[in-house]
């Protein structure tokens, strides 16, 4: 059975002032599915990942949620973009964790989950909490939900991250090299966070370096070599059949775990 | 508003005398700063003395300045002086010391962050080379220090010369004396005031934009 | 000083000038309570538009703290207060004083405000977009509780600035604590006495100021990046 088109990516487009990033990319992410975003550093993933969280604003080409476009409306066959009000609540069903965790430090573990439960869905303070806890624990991290970030390891930090954005039941979670910035000692705790989450039916957009946990975890890998897509396919396919020069050297810098 | 018909004569009639005001201001801010920067560094070096006798009447000093209001400074060594017997000084010396004696208090908080973050390398050199004591304060440490704090030096240098409005209090001829001079013999409350406030702006830009020139080129030979 | 408590020594005069010296020292501390809330709350508003303002209003309010900035207060106290009458708004010195002030704190709270604000990393607002809060929220929740302990410092000292600038009003006629005791010495001739009371009074008034500021700081110390 074929899962329906949660995300899709149609020739976007996004430059930096002369420095066109994103050469017009396409990419589905179906329901339910992993998907993986490998490539060199500068490729263009970091800013395919803002874009779709409308962190930055792409300049050509769609984006499309539930077959909504993000960012703006479609009027009389014209852009415009969305109101404050509409970005917010878009970006509300998109989840994203991020490489420095960018835990809220004047907040709690649980606090820090607490609180786009409460102010964006409206939730009650009793049910926000029930909520926190729930998932806290699902990452490990019940006893410490009164912890401030400060005194929590980094590898903890980012799975409470990870809890902040899954308890918003977001439709898709977009990973940021989530595991980049941790000691080598605490890569394996997150990476077993993600790997439950996809086996829980969770929608993940996911740029690691991590190849093992790509090859995997993910239904589907995509590469991205200067801005464009070069190869997608299972990861059975990519790894097993790299198509271009590119892909292979870029493979082979990880050449020990194949 | 509705009504108000301005007329810039007066101001024209009267503007050699307000660029006089605007120098006596600026003059007394630059003699204020400089002597305010001898005192200022003497403190800073009392404070960081390990002498308690020392470190604590400059402590003392400091916070208390700090806390006191210029203008009831000005009033008290102006009107209070001569009771302890001291006539010797015109209004305009008098809020020279004041505004000197305020600027020490400041300037000598600069000094001591200044003081406070040179390296300890510089010092440690000049002592390998066999400098006196003295001599690594006047070679090495100070040189050091006043690159460092050049920029809030400057600062102080604006404020101050914004705190020269004060004179006015005690009848000095500055700006903003002589602006509600001309305000209450002319009535032109508008044309004044919006002189007097274009000056100070004026002058604290370019001042500012002097300093950092000068900031520039001491930055260059670093 | 003579302690004893006869008519022409310091106790004596003290005592008899009491009422006069404590309205004073109430102008005082009204004038810079009143001044320091509508500067807080004006230059919140005047902060965020310096760091998130749609671009010409953002020029409107960096002219405006430069301005402020660059013109000394004593001068805006008379500006508003010649300037206020002349246009038939009949506010009273106070009043005048106490605007002329807010306007000049309100500058230095909105720049204190915008500097904070941008000293939070870039990833708190990113972080906070991507749980969907609104901009209004962000700020609220995450970027301000943020900023509010890099702001405590300066803002407890643009409160010290504000007490001490209270007594310029004595220039356009308000009785605060300045005047009140020049109003007194007046009266008795002891000129040193009542000055080193006066100020003995702004010690206290500031360093009150400064234990409250401190007790923030401890109070919030748990905000730790
Ligand atoms: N805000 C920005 N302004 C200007 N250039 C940018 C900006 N963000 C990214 N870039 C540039 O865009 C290019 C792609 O960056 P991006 O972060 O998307 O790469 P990446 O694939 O995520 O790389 P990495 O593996 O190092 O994270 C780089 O050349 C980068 O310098
Ligand atoms: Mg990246």
């Amino acid at each position: 059975m074929v899962e329906q088109v949660l995300l899709r990516a149609i020739g976007v487009r996004k430059s930096f002032g002369a420095l066109e990033v994103l050469k017009g990319i396409d990419l589905e992410v179906r329901q339910g599915q992993v998907v993986s975003l490998i490539g060199a550093s500068g490729s263009g993933k970091t800013t395919f990942l803002r874009c779709v969280n409308m962190l930055e604003e792409h300049d050509a080409g769609d984006i499309l949620l539930d077959g909504d476009p993000i960012g703006y409306r479609v009027e009389g066959g014209k852009r415009r973009r969305m109101s404050e009000t509409a970005v917010s609540a878009q970006r509300a069903r998109i989840g994203m964790v991020f490489q420095q965790f960018n835990l809220f430090p004047h907040l709690t573990a649980e606090e820090n989950v607490m609180l786009g439960l409460t102010k964006v869905l409206g939730k009650t303070k009793a049910e926000a909490r029930d909520i926190a806890g729930h998932w806290l624990g699902k990452v490990g991290l019940e006893a410490r939900r009164g912890h401030y970030p400060y005194q929590l390891s980094g590898g903890q930090q980012q799975r409470v991250a990870m809890a902040r954005a899954v308890a918003m039941e977001p439709r898709l979670l977009l990973f940021d090299e989530v595991t980049s910035a941790l000691d080598p000692e605490l890569v394996a705790e997150v990476l077993q966070v993600m790997k439950a989450l996809a086996e829980s039916g969770m929608t993940m957009l996911v740029v690691s370096h991590e190849m093992l946990f790509v090859r995997d975890v993910s239904h589907h890998v995509v590469f991205m070599d200067q801005g464009k897509v070069a190869q997608a396919g299972s990861p059975a396919e990519v790894f097993g059949n790299p198509e271009s020069e590119r892909l292979r050297s870029f493979l082979g810098r990880f050449h020990g775990f194949f | 508003m509705i009504n108000y018909h301005f007329d810039w004569s007066v101001i024209a009639r009267n503007m050699d005398r307000f660029l006089a005001a605007l120098g006596l201001g600026l003059g007394l801010a630059v003699i204020s700063l400089a002597i305010g920067c001898v005192l200022g560094l003497a403190v800073a070096y009392a404070r960081v003395s390990p002498r308690r006798w020392l470190s604590g009447p400059a402590w003392f000093y400091v916070e208390l300045i700090r806390c006191m209001p210029l203008l009831l400074l000005i009033f008290f060594i102006y009107f209070g002086l001569p009771e302890f017997g001291i006539y010797f000084m015109d209004k305009t010396q008098s809020f020279v010391l004041t505004l000197s004696l305020y600027a020490a208090a400041y300037m000598s908080e600069v000094f001591r962050a200044g003081l406070a973050s040179i390296p300890k390398q510089y010092v440690e050199a000049a002592k390998a080379i066999g400098m006196r004591p003295w001599q690594r304060q006047r070679y090495v440490v100070l040189p050091v220090m006043f690159r460092i704090t050049l920029p809030a030096i400057s600062n102080n240098l604006i404020s101050l010369f914004k705190d020269t409005s004060l004179a006015a209090a005690i009848a000095v001829p500055e700006l903003t004396f002589l602006a509600r001079q001309v305000n209450a013999n002319t009535f032109r409350v508008m044309e004044v005031w919006l002189t007097a406030s274009a000056m100070y702006l004026a002058t604290a830009y370019l001042l500012a934009t002097l300093l950092r020139l000068v900031e520039r080129r001491y930055a260059s030979i670093r | 000083m003579d302690f004893s408590m006869t008519p022409g020594t310091f106790l004596f005069e003290a005592w008899q000038a009491r009422f006069s010296l404590l309205n004073g020292l109430s102008v005082t501390i009204g004038s810079s309570a009143i001044t320091i809330v509508l500067a807080t709350l004006l230059g919140i508003l005047v902060g965020i538009t310096l760091a998130y303002g749609w671009w010409p209003l953002r020029l409107l309010a960096r002219l405006y703290v430069d301005f402020m900035r660059g013109i000394p207060v004593l001068v805006l106290i008379l500006f508003t207060y010649y300037g206020l009458a002349l246009f038939g708004i009949n506010v009273p010195a106070f009043w005048a004083g106490v605007i002329a002030l807010s306007a000049f704190a309100t500058a230095h709270v909105a720049e204190n405000l915008r500097g904070a604000v941008q000293s939070v990393p870039a990833g708190q607002m990113e972080a906070a977009k991507s749980i969907g809060l609104r901009f209004d929220q962000r700020l609220r929740y995450v970027i301000i509780p943020q900023a509010f302990r890099r702001m405590l410092p300066p803002w407890v000292n643009t409160g010290l600035e504000v007490v001490k600038g209270t007594t310029l009003l004595s220039v356009i006629g308000v009785v605060e604590l300045l005047l009140a005791s020049q109003q007194v010495m007046a009266r008795n001739y002891l000129i040193i006495d009542f000055y080193l009371l006066a100020g003995a009074m702004y010690l206290a008034v500031n360093f009150a100021l400064a234990q409250l500021g401190g007790m923030l700081e401890r109070r919030f110390s748990y905000l730790r990046y």
